[in-house]
């Protein structure tokens, strides 16, 4: 897996479009938890969603990258945008979106990237994993869902309709509890 | 495609998650960084699974799993958001304290811990 693996530096063709990528994901990932809008930050949610679809694209995992652009850019951000909406947020600036322990939170945050990125650079400066189209597409990964993983798969139908009648029980107002 | 690079990207925004969960006040905001944190997580599987060449595919199955469970979680966050915006009239989560510890102020016994709704 590792052997004759080229140089770190300069990145070949799919490896600068990766790394364009992973900047605008890392850049609109920045600009959601510090807006002071709370619609640009779904909407800046879609940016990031949308970089990572096209890096997945670019590490050949076609059918994950659909998907994304599917359930996340299509599902996820219109519920948040439902809920920002339903919550009565205030269009424009709001201020007070931050908490007073900001600065204790970019410390934390800080410290994880720098023991994330020094773990990983150090045990994976080697690791090259050539690119081969294909892979990913939804033929190989249908067959291996439906044979290999079926049964997780069930399991996990089961989660999704215990998650819809949760979310239909929980946001009824004509159901109450016993008092 | 070395696998430093998607990985450092995705150490990157997982770590933004964790500012995000942690700087945020508002709910939903938080929701957001939660869905940041399991995008870093489903870079990775990817990213590893490209690299070893699993012929089960199962990097990229658990990703659609992963992506399959954030769905069902930021229904029913929002859900809960949703009611608790009902009763409080406000997702701020610095106010929703009436599960936290009570923290006695010193000198005074009164208990600091109330929601102010």
């Amino acid at each position: 897996m590792t052997s004759q693996a080229p140089g770190l530096w300069p990145p070949s063709g799919p490896e600068v479009v990766f790394l364009l990528l992973g900047a605008v994901a890392v850049g609109s990932a920045l600009l959601v938890v510090t807006t002071r809008q709370l619609v640009h930050a779904a909407l800046w949610l879609v940016v990031c969603f949308g970089a990572l679809a096209g890096g997945y694209l670019v590490l050949t995992a076609e059918f994950v990258a659909w998907v994304q652009v599917l359930i996340y850019v299509g599902a996820v951000v219109v519920l948040l945008l439902f809920g920002i909406m339903l919550t009565r947020a205030p269009i424009g600036p709001s201020a007070g979106l931050d908490s007073g322990n900001r600065w204790a939170a970019a410390l934390v945050a800080v410290a994880t990237a720098a023991v994330l990125v020094t773990v990983v650079v150090t045990g994976f400066r080697s690791a090259y994993a050539p690119l081969r189209p294909g892979q990913g597409a939804a033929e190989p990964l249908g067959a291996s869902v439906f044979r290999t993983w079926v049964l997780p798969f069930e399991a996990l139908s089961v989660l999704l309709l215990a998650a819809l009648i949760g979310a239909i029980v929980l946001s009824r107002t004509d159901i109450r509890g016993r008092e | 495609m070395h696998v430093v690079y998607p990985v450092v990207v995705s150490a990157l925004l997982f770590s933004i998650g964790v500012y995000g969960v942690l700087a945020r006040r508002n709910a939903i905001l938080v929701l957001m960084s939660v869905e940041l944190m399991l995008n870093a997580v489903n870079l990775n599987l990817v990213a590893f699974d490209v690299w070893l060449g699993d012929r089960l595919h199962g990097g990229q199955v658990l990703t659609l799993f992963v992506i399959v469970i954030a769905a069902a979680e930021v229904g029913l966050g929002l859900a809960i958001v949703l009611a608790v915006f009902r009763t409080r009239r406000t997702v701020d989560v610095d106010r929703l304290r009436a599960l936290a510890e009570v923290v006695r102020a010193p000198g005074s016994g009164r208990p600091d811990g109330e929601d102010a709704s």
